[in-house]
């Protein structure tokens, strides 16, 4: 670097310049790698379901969570919604799932076909209880392949008939033979649809729901069996909703904001220090420029937080300039030379750039660590602009410095004071 | 060059009012937790013809919900109503939506946020875990990086007095706040409490800064002058810098705070605050109190 510094800088300025064009959002950098947006900036909605495992053994949890997820997703993709996302999480209260839906118009539909799910379980009499009372099995719609609309062949009323895969093929078999002569009743989200009376074992894995339905409900009832039934039930315990227009307007004032506070901080850095306070304003864009091409590139979800935390750092990378050019001028008072003053300014300036960035450094990974997605997309941004801005500050400025500022020409002091 | 040293006691009598206003505030009144804390709803939505008042759909919301706590700000910037609500379920929140949009044909849906007291919890445990941590984090860092022993002040006592001041940083915002919350009903989340993380994260840069720079005169100077003189002459070459890296900073809060999205305004008004106390008591608190130290010592 020291011995090429004008190659070096010309390949910064042509990285950022590269950046430049592939963040911006139209022609280019549209195409290549689109920016993600959070849900608060693109309108979605961002849906926490508690999955209520009591009645699932221990062993099995892991398969079930992840069946859940499965059956979730696969109902989701019906939305038509660009790349939903459907996650399990771990929190106090157990398993959660969470269900993000960008640019969803209708998220109450969406929360009622997600929510509203054929929850199938067979319960068996209680042979302890005197009168007849329903206790869960463990056969439930987990253990449904398929179903299909059928029509019973003597009254022509609409039922639906369910295949069992082979687990539950066997217990319903087991199930059937244990309780011939008695009722075996079917629930339905809880509720109890029929309770028919056994006739005989039954192998092969077939059953019929015949309640009373209308044709309608037995199709709408088959599309969700067929879309998977849920293993477990789930509760919706926290939703966030944001319309577009409400996320474009939060977008977009960002964006005005982080461009005034831009041209705030250039126009103060010029103001204050002249000459190299132009370094550091043109130092500022490539940091600026190459920090949205990181962001980018790994890619990170920018959310309105994300965004917060990247225009704070906006305030933050010239922090490191300040602290070079204030010891800069020490060093000219003292008598240096110009270029001299440049290099023992950088290097006495470091330490404290150093220690006053680290704990900047600490609080973004404790951030992201040990917060939610909200906090954690501020903690991410702050984190990488703080790395960014360090190298900005240090190789950037200090080439600019170091091409640009000649001991020639001694007149031109114009360095503010 | 001014003589802080010499004022010092003007200096903290004013930091020593506003840290215990702030105390007592947030002792007196305590934090309204936002929904992200509590559990809770928040709902914006806009009504462009007939604008009802916020009182007119306060009321709606009360004997519809038959919740007495029910809030309702309009916000005539974006034109848009804010409600806070109990925690309410899916079918609640559609069925009000559908009365509302039989009352007033415009009604249109901003934004919907509804948490559960559970998750309430989950969040405000991780945020109080998060903050404690960064207290631990940045006071063994604070240690790490006065780790040398330079006389005549023990590096622990820097170490100290960042602490104080960074607890002076923290406590003016969130007195704030508790006042905000007490007259205006402002809320805190967990925006608030990233901002005051990151105020702690500014006051300890600040704090070393200045620090930094006593230590470098003092091993330069090698006791020919006087400690209190020492220290006033570091506070003053670095007085422009601290100014100046905490004021870019500003620039952008304020664009932010004037331009930017209405949901990050308290956030940045916290951010505002403390960056704007960490600029005050790096030149006027962590200092003074140092040579203070340094005099109880010497007696």
């Amino acid at each position: 670097m020291r011995k090429h510094p004008v190659f070096v800088l010309f390949l910064i300025v042509l990285v950022a310049v590269t950046a430049a064009f592939f963040v911006y959002p139209k022609n280019f950098g549209a195409n290549v790698m689109p920016w993600r947006l959070g849900l608060d900036l693109i309108g979605g909605s961002h849906l926490v379901y508690n999955v209520d495992l009591s009645q699932v053994a221990a062993a099995d949890r892991d398969s079930v969570l992840n069946g859940l997820r499965d059956v979730i997703e696969k109902r989701v993709n019906l939305f038509g919604v660009s790349e939903p996302q459907v996650y399990l999480a771990q929190s106090a209260g157990g398993s959660d799932l969470v269900v993000e839906l960008a640019g969803i118009k209708d998220v109450s539909q969406a929360i009622q076909l997600i929510g509203e799910t054929p929850l199938l379980d067979f319960r068996e009499t209680d042979p302890t209880a005197s009168s007849t009372q329903f206790i869960p099995t463990n056969l439930t719609g987990r253990y449904i392949t398929g179903a299909q609309l059928t029509f019973d062949p003597q009254t022509q009323a609409p039922q639906v008939s369910i295949s069992f895969n082979s687990d539950g093929a066997n217990i319903f078999e087991q199930m059937t033979a244990k309780n011939v002569g008695k009722p075996l009743a079917i629930y339905l989200d809880n509720q109890l649809i029929e309770a028919p009376i056994v006739q005989e074992k039954i192998s092969g894995g077939q059953a019929v729901i015949s309640g009373k339905f209308t044709v309608d409900e037995a199709k709408t009832l088959v599309e969700r069996f067929n879309a998977g039934a849920l293993p477990a039930p789930i509760t919706l315990i926290s939703q966030q909703t944001v319309s577009p227009t409400l996320g474009a307007d939060s977008l977009n004032k960002g964006i005005v904001a982080g461009i005034i506070g831009t041209l705030l901080v250039m126009a103060f850095m010029i103001f204050y220090y002249r000459m190299f306070g132009v370094f550091a304003a043109l130092a500022l864009l490539i940091y600026i420029f190459l920090t949205l091409g990181v962001f980018k590139v790994i890619p990170i979800t920018l959310s309105l937080a994300g965004l917060a935390g990247f225009i704070l750092t906006i305030g933050m990378a010239v922090d490191a300039n300040i602290l070079i050019f204030e010891r800069i001028k020490e060093e000219l008072k003292k008598g240096l030379s110009r270029t001299t003053a440049i290099e023992e300014g950088f290097r006495r300036a470091w330490p404290s750039i150093r220690d006053s960035n680290t704990s900047t450094i600490i609080t973004a990974i404790i951030l992201y660590y040990f917060t939610s997605s909200f906090v954690r997309g501020f903690a991410l941004t702050l984190l990488i602009g703080v790395l960014v801005s360090l190298f900005s500050a240090i190789t950037t400025t200090r080439l600019l410095l170091r091409v640009l500022v000649k001991d020639k020409n001694p007149e031109i002091k114009k360095f503010g004071n | 060059m001014l003589n802080i040293i010499g004022h010092k006691k003007i200096f903290l009598s004013i930091s020593a009012v506003f840290v215990i206003a702030a105390v007592a505030a947030i002792v007196g009144f305590g934090f309204r937790q936002g929904i992200d804390f509590a559990g809770g709803t928040l709902w914006q939505f806009s009504i462009a013809s007939n604008t009802p008042s916020a009182a007119a759909l306060q009321d709606f919301f009360k004997s519809n919900l038959d919740a007495s706590d029910a809030i309702v700000t309009y916000d005539a910037g974006s034109g848009s109503f804010m409600a806070r609500l109990p925690s309410i379920s899916e079918p609640v929140h559609q069925k009000l939506a559908n009365l509302l949009k039989t009352s007033y044909p415009s009604f249109e849906e901003a934004g919907f946020q509804s948490i559960g007291p559970s998750v309430g919890n989950e969040l405000r445990k991780n945020a109080i875990i998060a903050m404690i941590l960064v207290i631990i984090g940045i006071s063994l860092y604070v240690a790490f990086a006065f780790r040398k022993v330079f006389q005549p002040v023990s590096s622990w006592a820097y170490g100290f007095i960042t602490l104080l001041t960074l607890f002076h940083d923290v406590a003016i915002p969130a007195g704030l706040l508790a006042l905000l919350g007490h007259y205006a009903k402002i809320e805190i989340d967990s925006n608030f409490m990233v901002a005051l993380l990151v105020v702690m994260g500014f006051s300890v840069h600040d704090t070393i800064v200045v620090f930094d720079r006593i230590r470098e005169n003092l091993l330069l100077d090698r006791g020919r002058t006087a400690f209190a003189e020492l220290v006033n002459k570091s506070v003053n070459q670095t007085m422009a810098r601290s100014i100046n890296t905490s004021f870019t900073l500003i620039l952008v809060l304020l664009a932010l705070y004037f331009t930017g999205p209405a949901s990050l305004h308290y956030f940045v008004l916290t951010l505002l605050v403390g960056v704007t106390t960490g600029i005050y008591s790096s030149i006027f608190v962590a200092s003074p109190l140092l040579v203070i130290w340094q005099g109880r010592k010497g007696k």
